[in-house]
């Protein structure tokens, strides 16, 4: 299987659409991917497609970075997988950058547009009145994340390791200025002793 | 009611290059990093600047963390200012995770890295809930006053976690509201600023002039 021109195309309009979609983050775009790239095209599997996204976390840099791993994982199937050599991981890079782009592009458009015209017009009260009205909004969101991130481990009796990471975590970020590499290195490596499991 | 000026990037370079290291930093997500770098250490932004920012950086779709860079960039220095820090967001991010997506392509099935990124995730929620329990005290000068501003930070919370809303409604829903109920305060200080006499000592004593009040005291 290779990628025609229409798909390369395709896949471009694709994230290009996902961009707009993406109001709150990159993330909340995610199941229009699967059901685009998985379902409708099987470009990729379930797997893989689960896989992007967990490399993505484990590796520094913004989340949105997990659509560059699923395009290089999509040009890598498409081209017979990675043993089958250079043209494969060209193919790769080339996808990637393509989704990346398209993921990009719109939504950057549009947010300098806005942007420099509400910079331009910062003093009408309607410009004011939208930063002061969404600024409570935003503030709940960041909380909500924060316990979002950790409602899905909500087996109580086994997950419970993982709630008091979280909170000493909070604890720490917010009342001291210990460096978060040192935080994020102390979860990962409770969690790999398999210490989190209760 | 100025607010105090903030030091900002003095090159193109300093930008793409704080914007590197930030990007290098983020695990699970940039935002905390950025409150941490660009608030609390450099002062490129007030607490209260980076609220409105952030706020419209998660409100227009796109990546938060990228729509936050490309604002700042081209504030401070044009459209070559927007992709340098988007770049430097994303550039040498970018070859570590493919790099590592070629190395470790299948570490969804490794169970020591599954229990390890778990672990990692926890930490990473605790970061984001931090790094907005911090912000909640910038909502002090905002126009809407403080008790409403709290008000609505548990109404967020609740709509999200109890009724688990989608994210875009309740920044559309609530936030339209609130835009509006802003757009009410703000005008009435204005009408109230332009009615002032100038030697006037003791203006009227209703509720509005009285939240007004404390407002342009800050």
């Amino acid at each position: 299987m290779t990628l025609t021109l229409t798909d390369w195309f395709a896949l471009f309009l694709h994230f290009a659409a996902d961009s707009l979609l993406a109001v709150g983050g990159a993330i909340s775009a995610a199941p229009e991917m699967h059901r685009f790239l998985v379902q409708e095209h099987h470009w990729l599997d379930d797997a893989t497609f689960a896989n992007s996204i967990t490399v993505a976390q484990a590796a520094p840099g913004p989340n949105v970075l997990f659509v560059a791993v699923m395009g290089l994982n999509v040009g890598l199937v498409a081209s017979g997988g990675l043993h089958s050599g250079a043209q494969a991981l060209a193919y790769g890079l080339l996808a990637a950058f393509v989704c990346m782009m398209g993921m990009l592009l719109p939504s950057g458009l549009l947010t300098l547009v806005i942007t420099n015209w509400a910079h331009k017009n910062r003093e009408l009260t309607a410009v004011k009145a939208f930063k002061a009205g969404v600024a409570p909004i935003v503030v709940g969101l960041l909380v909500s994340t924060g316990y979002v991130l950790n409602s899905h481990n909500n087996h109580w009796s086994h997950d419970w390791p993982l709630w008091v990471v979280a909170i000493i975590s909070t604890l720490l970020v917010w009342k001291t200025k210990v460096h978060l590499l040192w935080l994020l290195a102390s979860g990962a490596l409770l969690g790999g002793l398999g210490l989190l499991q209760a | 009611m100025t607010p105090k000026p903030t030091r900002g990037p003095t090159s193109i370079w300093d930008l793409f290059w704080s914007f590197t290291l930030l990007g290098l930093q983020g695990f699970g997500g940039v935002l905390t990093i950025v409150q941490r770098e660009l608030v609390e250490k450099k002062q490129w932004f007030t607490p209260e600047e980076f609220i409105e920012d952030w706020s419209v950086a998660q409100v227009l779709p796109g990546p938060n963390v990228i729509n936050l860079g490309l604002m700042f960039g081209s504030r401070h220095f044009g459209m070559s200012g927007a992709i340098a820090a988007t770049t430097g967001l994303m550039l040498i991010p970018s070859v570590g995770v493919l790099a590592l997506a070629l190395l470790f392509g299948s570490i969804s099935d490794n169970p020591i890295a599954q229990s390890a990124l778990q672990g990692m995730n926890a930490v990473v929620a605790g970061m984001v809930l931090a790094t907005g329990i911090k912000l909640i005290p910038a909502l002090k000068k905002n126009p809407l006053g403080y008790p409403l501003g709290l008000c609505l930070v548990a109404l967020t919370i609740v709509c999200v976690n109890v009724f688990k809303m989608p994210l875009a409604f309740v920044l559309l829903g609530l936030g339209g509201l609130s835009t509006l109920w802003a757009a009410r305060q703000l005008q009435q200080l204005k009408a109230l600023e332009a009615q002032r006499p100038p030697h006037a000592e003791n203006a009227e004593n209703t509720d509005s002039t009285q939240s007004s009040q404390s407002i342009t005291k800050d």
